[in-house]
Order: structure tokens, then C-alpha cells, then sequence
């Protein structure tokens, strides 16, 4: 059986800078950082975060009653995001209701907030007789996947990946081989997050969250960097539309890139700690089904959110594949960690990577960990050839996915 | 309260649950139709009306009957009535 290539035709995102792809980037570039102080945590009993990245208020609005009733602010940052990207790829109305285009988008789990907010009233009393009809459309693990659907007329395939903050990568990744199969000609891929604390408390009882620049937010989280002290918990979505190649070429679309490997693969060793050996293996299983070597490779957009364990055996899994040779950054010291949107988010940040030529640097980076120090760090904006680039996302539950994304080049 | 302060209040509480727009809540108005409700709406018309008039009309049949926003307002306006006499 012959696969199909697959390529990117539109990008989507919702970020703790606003709606847009344009302002993700250049916010990036520009080097600011979106984490803010969140004054509201601290009437958490036990909870020691008090920032976070949070998407600032959009119009919710814009999404009509009949459809947004049944979604929370991660549905609508997803219904903004995939409206984005078919907008850049050109497609319309008619090509979402044919059954030609799919959505794969996951969450880490339905909304929180919906939840706490039904048992809240319902433990007063045990009545059921409040309830509204909604909640469940809100709280199931589809929610985002099947709220897109609906406001969107979409009728092909859909399917919502729950794996924490793999969820976005693997999407993408999922999307790419249903593509290569024939089974669908555009799939929406991308994860989506709305923060609740319940999330920051998540890795705050591991001692896995920053809680040392409350006091000082544009400082963390910090990727890579000696004085890193942990995750910053953000939120958002982030699209990347994908097509056949033959489809995109066809329709005479710009085509921004071509997704050509992915692998995700269980680490089994432990549920919450990353491994090294792991995160090596996934990364070369998605260098071989891309059909190129780690010395093909330009750039590696890490996972690297800011924490002791995780960055360590990030830096050396890439080390052993890779050297000291590869430009490597962690974009989250920017814009914190979306969860299942993070790599999603940073998969449409490394298609603009690709399309541009610059590097985005590791911001709040200043002192490397000399654990992390044998890897090429990107410690400025960096102008450089970039054809192919590997970007990594690893999850709590032993969850890595690697997806190698190319320029795209007619041959 | 009056019927048309019970009128008044089924409308703000709708207007607000549905975000419909006052100038098209006229008595002839059909829910699904003109008010562009559905099946869904109706489960949480109930709830919100409920909680508007603190009583309980989930069971009662004659609520399958209702077809127009001027059904809504007699049917609140009875209940409350009957629930009035019999408090």
C-alpha cells in the first residue's frame, strides 16, 4: 500500500498572548514572556503557585449560543484556533461538511471547572434536580473534538487523544498517519487546555511546580537553566491543519511544511519520571520513520518545561542522539506549559521556524545547568538553514511522542 | 407579584439563560421555531424557571403542552397561583 504525503496548510492558536498565530509569533520572537501573577491561587489552602499563563479574556461570543452552550473556554480556544487555520488553508464551508475533513483534538481531561462547579451544588444536597442538560458535553474527554465538530459542521472522522502533555504532539501525529492512509484528505490536529488549579496543584505535590518567582512571573518557568525551579501551568490551543499532499498540490494551496515522522512510545519505567533511555528511543523511532538520521536534523524543538528531572533526561536523550552539535530550545520558558496544547502550540511555532529560518531561543535561559550543558543551546534569536526539525513532547503516565516536520520541497 | 410581574421575570430569567433578544419574546412566539430553542433548552427552560419561582414543575404533564412563550406565562402564572392558595 502506497502512503500518501502529508502536509501542513494551516496554523491555529490560542495562547496566553491572545488569539492568533501572528501574535504567537511575534511574541516569541520578541522574546516576552506570558506568565502572569494569578492573585487567586493563594486562597488555595496547600497550593504554592501563584502564577500561571492565561489566555486573557477573548469573545466567547463570536461562537453562537446554540454551539458554545455546551463548551468551556477550552472548546471555544479550539473552535477559534481550527477557524483560523482553515482560513489560511483556503477551506470553506463546503469542504468541512463533506466528510472529507476530520478533527483530532484531546484535552487532558473534560473540564474541570464544569465539574467542580456541578458537585459544588450537588453535595449541598444530593439533588440532580439543577442539573443542566449541558454538563455532560462539557465534561466528557471528547469535549473539545466533538464541540469543534459540531460548531464547525464537520463530518468526517473525528477522535479526541487524552495523554496529558502528549496530547497535542500525538494528534498531530495521529492526524498525519490517518492522511497517509487515505482515510481522511484534512484532519484539524492540535490539543487544547483550560487551566484550572487543580492542574498547578498537579505538579505542585510533586514538587514539580515553580513556586519560587511568584513574586517575580516573567522569571519562570526556566528551561534548561540552573535557577529553574519548575512548571508554570498555561493554557490555550494550538491547530495545525493537515492535508494530502496531492490534495494541497491540487488545490494550488501554500503548503507551510510536510509532517514525515512521528512516533509515540510508552516509558514504562515509572508513571511520573521521565527517562532518558526512553526519550532516546522515541526520538530515533521517529527519525526512522521520517527515512533520515539525526545528522538530517536542523533543530530540536524540546518538550523541557523547566523541571529538574525532566530537562535532565531530555538533554541527555538528545545528547546521545544528536551531540552537541544541534541547535536545541524549549519554547515554554515563553509561554509556560499548555499541557495538551503545548505541543501542539509548539509544533505551529516550529512550522514558522522552518517557513522563516529563525530560531527561537529559550527564554529566561541564563545560566545552563551543567547537566544540561553538553546539548547546543539557542540562546538568541538565530538566523539558520532549517529544513527538518525534530520536536519532542513527553507526558505525565510515560507518555514521549516525537514528530519530525520538513520544508516542504517538490520532489 | 402580578401576572405581569411573573411575566416579566420568566422573560428576564429566559432572555438571560438564552440570550434571546427581548423584541422577539412576544406571547406568540413559538419556542422552536421563532425562539430557535431545542430539546435540549427546553430540559434547562425548566431548570431555570424552577429556580426563578422556587417550585418544581419537572413532572408536571401539562408542560408538554407548551408550544409558545404565551403558553410558558400561563402555565408559571397557574402554578404559581395554585402554589400561592395553597401556601
Amino acid at each position: 500500500m502506497s502512503l500518501k504525503r502529508v502536509v501542513v496548510t494551516g496554523l491555529g492558536a490560542v495562547t496566553p498572548y491572545g488569539a492568533g498565530m501572528d501574535l504567537f509569533l511575534d511574541s516569541l520572537r520578541a522574546g516576552r514572556g506570558a506568565v502572569r501573577p494569578v492573585p487567586e491561587l493563594a486562597a488555595i489552602q496547600g497550593l504554592r503557585a501563584r502564577v500561571a499563563a492565561l489566555v486573557p479574556e477573548l469573545d466567547a461570543k463570536v461562537v453562537p449560543r446554540k454551539f458554545r452552550r455546551s463548551m468551556t473556554p477550552m472548546s471555544v480556544y479550539a473552535v477559534l484556533a481550527c477557524q483560523e487555520a482553515l482560513a489560511q488553508a483556503g477551506l470553506g464551508e463546503g469542504e468541512c461538511q463533506g466528510g472529507r475533513l476530520g478533527v483530532v483534538i484531546g484535552s487532558t481531561v473534560g473540564s474541570i471547572e464544569a465539574s467542580e462547579s456541578f458537585f459544588a451544588d450537588f453535595l449541598t444536597d444530593h439533588s440532580l434536580e439543577r442539573m443542566k442538560s449541558t454538563l455532560f458535553f462539557q465534561i466528557m474527554n471528547h469535549s473539545c473534538a466533538a464541540n469543534v465538530a459540531q460548531a464547525l459542521g464537520i463530518a468526517g472522522r473525528i477522535l479526541a487523544p487524552a495523554a496529558a502533555c502528549s496530547t497535542g504532539s500525538q494528534a498531530v501525529g495521529y492526524g498525519a498517519e490517518m492522511i497517509a492512509l487515505g482515510k481522511q484528505e484534512w484532519i484539524l490536529c492540535g490539543g487544547a487546555d483550560e487551566f484550572h488549579p487543580l492542574t498547578a496543584a498537579t505538579f505542585d505535590v510533586m514538587n514539580a511546580g515553580s513556586t519560587r518567582y511568584n513574586d517575580d512571573p516573567a522569571r519562570t518557568p526556566r528551561p534548561f537553566d540552573r535557577d529553574r525551579d519548575g512548571v508554570v501551568c498555561a493554557e490555550g490551543c494550538g491547530i495545525l491543519l493537515l492535508e494530502a499532499l496531492d490534495s494541497a498540490r491540487a488545490r494550488g494551496a501554500d503548503i507551510l511544511a510536510e509532517v514525515t515522522g512521528f512516533a509515540t512510545l510508552s516509558a514504562p519505567s515509572n508513571i511520573a519520571n521521565p527517562d532518558a533511555e526512553a526519550i532516546a528511543r522515541c526520538m530515533a523511532e521517529a527519525l526512522a520513520d521520517a527515512g533520515v538520521t539525526a545528522a538530517d536534523i536542523d533543530y530540536v524543538n524540546a518538550h523541557a518545561t523547566g523541571t529538574e528531572l525532566g530537562d535532565h533526561a531530555e538533554a541527555e536523550g538528545i545528547f546521545r542522539l544528536f551531540g552537541d552539535g544541534v541547535p536545541v530550545s524549549s519554547l515554554k520558558g515563553h509561554i509556560g506549559h499548555a499541557m495538551a496544547a503545548s505541543g501542539s502550540l509548539e509544533l505551529a511555532a516550529c512550522v514558522a521556524m522552518l517557513g522563516d529560518g529563525r530560531l527561537i531561543p529559550t527564554r529566561n535561559l541564563d545560566q545552563v545547568d551543567p547537566e544540561c550543558a553538553p546539548i547546543r543551546h539557542v540562546r538568541g534569536l538565530e538566523a539558520a538553514p532549517v529544513n527538518t526539525i525534530l520536536k519532542n513532547s513527553f507526558a505525565l503516565g510515560g507518555v514521549n511522542s516525537s514528530i519530525v516536520l520538513r520544508r516542504y520541497r517538490h520532489d | 407579584m402580578t401576572d405581569q410581574e411573573i411575566i416579566e421575570r420568566i422573560n428576564a430569567s429566559l432572555a438571560e439563560e438564552f440570550e434571546l433578544d427581548r423584541a422577539d419574546m412576544v406571547p406568540e412566539a413559538t419556542i422552536y421555531e421563532d425562539l430557535g430553542l431545542d430539546s435540549l433548552d427546553t430540559v434547562d427552560m425548566v431548570i431555570v424557571l424552577e429556580a426563578a419561582f422556587k417550585f418544581k414543575i419537572r413532572e408536571e404533564t401539562a408542560i408538554r403542552e407548551i408550544r409558545t412563550l404565551g403558553d410558558i406565562h400561563n402555565f408559571v402564572i397557574g402554578k404559581y397561583r395554585r402554589q400561592d392558595g395553597a401556601a
